[in-house]
């Protein structure tokens, strides 16, 4: 079947079988290798994106499921070469070690700040507790957010 | 890796085209939804439908309203839209608190509660929940409506009485004054499926039980409910001791299964603890004594 969607702002049209999930058609078909696949059972977070403005586990969604939506993946937080203050966040406070989970901590971590820009440390808690981190980082993690919180204003990314 | 098998896919943009699908795909078809449920199913092989016939523009079924005296979720609704609506959590504590323990705010996004029912997972909470508070079913088919009691809708372990034809369109809620209702979970980590978990729904004249309602998901409860346990409450006292005796009949007449959640005995005795816990806070919110 053939699939119509915007993604980080594109329309793109791919013909797809419709058992394909969401992830591997955003990682293998349009290549966009940011969002991770991780432990294919709704249970780790790293596959998070968006959905039509909402942050969803894309191994348990259909590519199909995802045609005429709006999709925006974590190549799509970075802004004409300026960093969301969300990937800003992960770098001034070592929100990652391996990065794993990465993409997925970010995409969430955009939305809670967009529908609550100054959450308590137990918010952001709460809104993350579908991802997992292997390196077991979460309070950098959770300094991250609250430093992007903190610095609303986005910052230009240094050559 | 996990892929689903090859399948069809059909989607539908209201519920008369889902219906109109389903008759025309017959019984090898399944509706999806969030398909937090069902994808993983698929995944597994466990589930091997040859269509699927997705419902998520169905936007006719996304709501939570008042009507009269029920309260009224459509379907679609998913577990966010039960947990951000303040009339619903006013109306039913225990729509709360079992919504904030529902997998994670991720899959709560997507899932729905509609989907939840149907998927008839023998730990799933919404249907603990919706047994303690007496609601019923509404499903439709292409030759009218019917509506059915949550004690009627789960045949068994993933089967419910919504035919291969047919949709559930909507659950009701009786809305009833000096009600007070709760729900205790015990899981192994945030957003797991319950080891056992118990909700409780009391409405207290008079210092006196007049409605009880007792659901527990995980623990092998037949119908999701604990009808001893509500008929020894009922034109008692909310006492401890009435609680007790409650806490107790549940634990014997339930039938759990020992898994890699826990064992047997541990499951009926937190089956018994939890409806005594649930019972607590239930009646105290009836009587205005806790948010």
């Amino acid at each position: 079947m053939q699939v119509t969607m915007t993604v980080n702002g594109d329309e793109v049209t791919e013909t797809i079988e419709p058992r394909l999930l969401l992830v591997h058609f955003i990682r293998d078909q349009l290549g966009l290798r940011g969002t991770h696949w991780g432990c294919d059972t709704s249970n780790c977070g790293t596959c998070v994106l968006w959905m039509d403005g909402e942050p969803v586990k894309s191994c348990t969604v259909l590519t199909a499921m995802a045609n005429g939506r709006e999709i925006r993946t974590v190549e799509g937080l970075e802004q004409g070469g300026v960093l969301d203050p969300v990937q800003q966040g992960f770098v001034e406070e070592h929100g990652l070690q391996c990065g794993f989970c990465t993409p997925g901590m970010m995409m969430t971590a955009r939305w809670l700040l967009d529908h609550n820009p100054d959450p308590s440390e137990g918010e952001i808690r709460e809104t993350i507790s579908g991802q997992i981190c292997r390196c077991t980082g979460y309070e950098n993690i959770v300094k991250a957010i609250r430093w992007a919180a903190e610095h609303p204003a986005t910052t230009e990314v240094n050559a | 890796m996990q892929v689903p098998a090859p399948v069809e896919y059909e989607r539908a943009t209201s519920v008369e085209e889902a219906l109109a699908l389903l008759e025309r795909h017959g019984s090898e078809s399944r509706l999806v939804a969030g398909g937090h449920s069902l994808l993983p199913m698929m995944k597994l092989r466990l589930a091997q439908p040859e269509v699927l016939i997705d419902i998520n523009d169905l936007k006719e079924l996304s709501y939570l309203r008042r009507e009269g005296d029920e309260y009224c979720i459509g379907a679609m609704a998913r577990h966010r839209d039960v947990l951000v609506s303040q009339e619903a959590g006013a109306l039913f504590a225990i729509l709360h608190d079992a919504e904030r323990v529902i997998a994670d705010p991720i899959v709560r996004n997507r899932g729905t509660v509609g989907g939840s029912i149907c998927q008839a997972d023998p730990s799933e909470d919404l249907s603990a929940v919706f047994a303690a508070l007496g609601a019923s079913a509404v499903i439709r088919s292409a030759a009218g409506t019917r509506t059915v009691g949550m004690d009627e809708f789960h045949v068994g372990p993933y089967s419910t009485v919504v035919g291969p034809a047919e949709m559930l369109v909507e659950v009701r809620i009786p809305i009833r004054a000096n009600f007070g209702t709760a729900y205790e979970k015990v899981e192994r980590r945030a957003g797991d499926w319950a080891i056992a978990a118990a909700g409780a729904a009391l409405v207290i004249e008079g210092g006196v039980i007049t409605y009880a309602g007792i659901g527990l998901a995980a623990v092998g409860a037949e119908h999701f409910r604990s009808a001893g346990a509500e008929a020894s409450l009922r034109g008692g006292p909310a006492s401890e001791e009435a609680f007790t005796t409650a806490a107790r009949l549940t634990s014997e007449s339930v039938n759990p299964v020992a898994d890699q959640r826990g064992p047997e005995d541990y499951k009926r005795h937190l089956a018994g603890e939890l409806t005594k816990r649930a019972l607590r806070r239930a009646a105290a919110r009836a009587q205005g004594q806790e948010g």
